[in-house]
């Protein structure tokens, strides 16, 4: 919109006859041009030095042979060809591809159904708020933490109970299903609150008279909230649905706490991958491959998302 | 009007009056009933989310030996402070805490500064490339760093920074989500202010720092708490850049206890304690800002 205005003062600009007033405008123009440099300049300078040099500079390493010491050696599409036939690429793919699924769903779901339930006036309300979204001040490493001590198939607190209900213990170790849901559900607990923010601020905006109306016709409470406040949460949604996956596909810190990836390669994603081939095995040029399919899928997503989205406007 | 009809309409409204008293307190009392069970729901959810703290909590305050032994028990034998102790006496977490101090200080104090004056440029000064640069900032929102990380490193020890705290400070100053919320904020500052002053004859930095600098205080104080909570917190970039034992932040410290040959739990979950306790307080303390902020921007 401002694209816009812009557009058309310069179009006035250059309409207007006097080439006096022209060059002013023109020189007013240039010490704007300046003066945003200079405000936006050290925002600009650093993350043109470490985000956009190191993307450019990995994207070249992706095509070499480095170990992080002396010079990477060239070897063209190399990298990319070996990931084809990479058997724990394909899994660190389906893995991310699940886990990001499924807190997906897990997360919203219950943050919508939460924020619906602490939407209304309730006795304590407030603190059960503050209740669910303290785990999003929880460090991804502590969460990982927490869970490796809930989760222990021989010591955690989750099977002896289960032990102490009679019911069979859950190997979150030796299974590798099992270890993909611990992840998981420490993942919904620290995201849960983040998610049920968002749908508080969209039922916000939702007038009370729509759910009057809609009863004095006899609705149900269901009926109501399923024609009338998940379509009208959708802007939410639409939001929420591109955070989570955002977020989800970029998890490293819990999983490389809580399983390290394992057992096998159960619970690798392509980012503990793209770590453990940098930093343990040190192929730091199939590291930057990896990185490179990792960005282009996240790019794919957001080209897609904002394809889906034109006549909306997110950032606005 | 008749009068017995008049009768009849006031015997019919009553009539009405009556049986709508009686659809009210029977909806009174189905609203009761509601509230009830979403209290009951509410409870067992929150029993839910607060339990991972809960538990931190207990095994931090336990024994060892509770941890091994196979009775289900949802409280600690015994308190102690015996893992505090502990974990101090065996670990340099004096070290690791000023080192998460000082890197989080910074980093919020130079984050607050270059996204605000970022922020002020893309809201509200017109420049060639203005949107490009914004949005090419806002990209790198999903540019996660194990995209950039072996080159990110490089570039750190080419630069000298490897082995300082300035390897984890400048790469983490800049953030989409701290241009974003400062654009967005700033957006809101109306035009006719500016050019109010502008007319005075205020010079553009002057104009800034008079007018749009104190206006923006509720946005300084959203900056600041995501910020210092997202560099109190960090990990995945920390852990490549800060090799030495003696530049450990607190989730490396964490990582490297959970690393040991037989790690000690009660002490990894005190120390973990020690680490989630200062942002729970400035959570509790800033939840108002922290939770407009995010509900104004949708970014944590």
């Amino acid at each position: 919109m401002t694209g816009v205005a812009a557009g058309g003062a310069v179009a006035a600009a250059t309409a207007r006859p006097p080439q006096s007033r022209r060059s002013g405008r023109r020189r007013a123009r240039w010490r704007e041009t300046l003066l945003g440099y200079s405000f936006a300049g050290p925002n600009l300078l650093l993350l043109g030095l470490f985000l956009l040099y190191p993307l450019g500079l990995a994207a070249v390493l992706s095509f070499t042979r480095y170990t992080g010491f002396g010079a990477p050696a060239w070897i063209g599409i190399g990298n990319y060809a070996d990931l084809l036939s990479d058997a724990v690429f394909w899994r660190a793919l389906a893995n991310t591809t699940v886990f990001t699924v499924a807190t997906l769903a897990l997360s919203l779901g219950l943050g919508l159904a939460i924020a619906v339930l602490l939407n209304r006036a309730l006795p304590g309300r407030a603190l059960f708020r503050t209740i669910v979204y303290a785990p999003m001040v929880v460090s991804g490493v502590a969460s990982g933490l927490i869970g490796v001590l809930m989760f222990d198939e021989n010591t955690g607190v989750v099977d002896k109970a289960l032990i102490a209900a009679g019911l069979p213990p859950i190997p979150w170790q030796s299974n590798g299903t099992a270890a993909l849901i611990a992840v998981i559900l420490m993942t919904v607990w620290g995201r849960t609150g983040f998610n049920m923010v968002i749908y508080l601020a969209g039922l916000q905006g939702i007038g009370q008279e729509l759910y009057e109306a809609a009863e004095l016709e006899g609705a149900s409470a269901w009926q109501r909230f399923r024609s009338i406040t998940v379509p009208l949460l959708g802007p939410s949604t639409f939001f929420l649905l591109i955070m989570n996956v955002i977020y989800s596909f970029q998890v490293f810190d819990l999983v490389f706490v809580l399983t390290g990836g394992g057992p096998g390669n159960a619970t690798t994603m392509l980012t503990t991958y793209a770590y453990a081939n940098a930093f343990t095995t040190r192929a730091q040029g199939y590291a930057a491959a990896i990185g490179m399919v990792l960005l282009v899928l996240m790019l794919a997503f957001a080209a897609a998302q904002w394809r889906l989205n034109r006549g909306r406007d997110v950032t606005e | 009007m008749t009068a017995a009809t008049q009768q009849r309409v006031r015997a019919g409204s009553g009539g009405i009056a009556t049986t709508r008293s009686g659809h009210l307190r029977s909806r009174k009392r189905r609203d009761r009933t509601t509230t009830i069970v979403r209290f009951v729901i509410a409870l067992i959810i929150c029993a839910v989310m607060a339990f991972p703290f809960y538990w931190m909590v207990v095994v931090a305050l336990s024994p060892k030996d509770d941890l091994f032994s196979s009775v289900f028990k949802l409280w600690p034998s015994r308190l102690t402070l015996d893992n505090f102790t502990g974990v101090f006496a065996s670990y340099d977490i004096v070290t690791w805490l000023g080192n998460s101090l000082v890197i989080t200080v910074f980093v919020t104090v130079l984050g607050v500064v270059v996204n605000l004056l970022a922020g002020y440029a893309f809201a509200k000064l017109r420049f060639l490339g203005r949107n490009a640069m914004f949005f090419a900032a806002l990209a790198t929102l999903v540019l996660p760093v194990q995209v950039t990380m072996v080159a990110q490193f490089r570039l750190v020890t080419d630069l000298g920074f490897y082995g300082t705290y300035w390897a984890v400070i400048l790469p983490s100053a800049a953030t989409a989500t701290g241009v974003f919320l400062a654009r967005q904020f700033i957006l809101g500052i109306p035009d006719e202010l500016l050019e109010a002053a502008k007319i005075d004859g205020a010079g553009s930095f002057r104009l800034f720092r008079s007018i749009v600098l104190p206006l923006c205080r509720p946005l300084i104080a959203v900056l600041v708490v995501l910020i210092a909570m997202a560099t109190w917190n960090d990990f995945a970039w920390p852990l490549i850049a800060l090799k030495q034992d003696y530049l450990f932040t607190l989730p490396i410290g964490l990582l490297f206890l959970q690393g040991q040959t037989t790690p000690d739990f009660t002490q990894v979950m005190a120390l973990s304690l020690v680490t989630v306790v200062p942002m729970i307080v400035l959570f509790l303390a800033t939840q108002r800002y922290f939770v407009q902020g995010i509900a104004r921007s949708g970014i944590r």
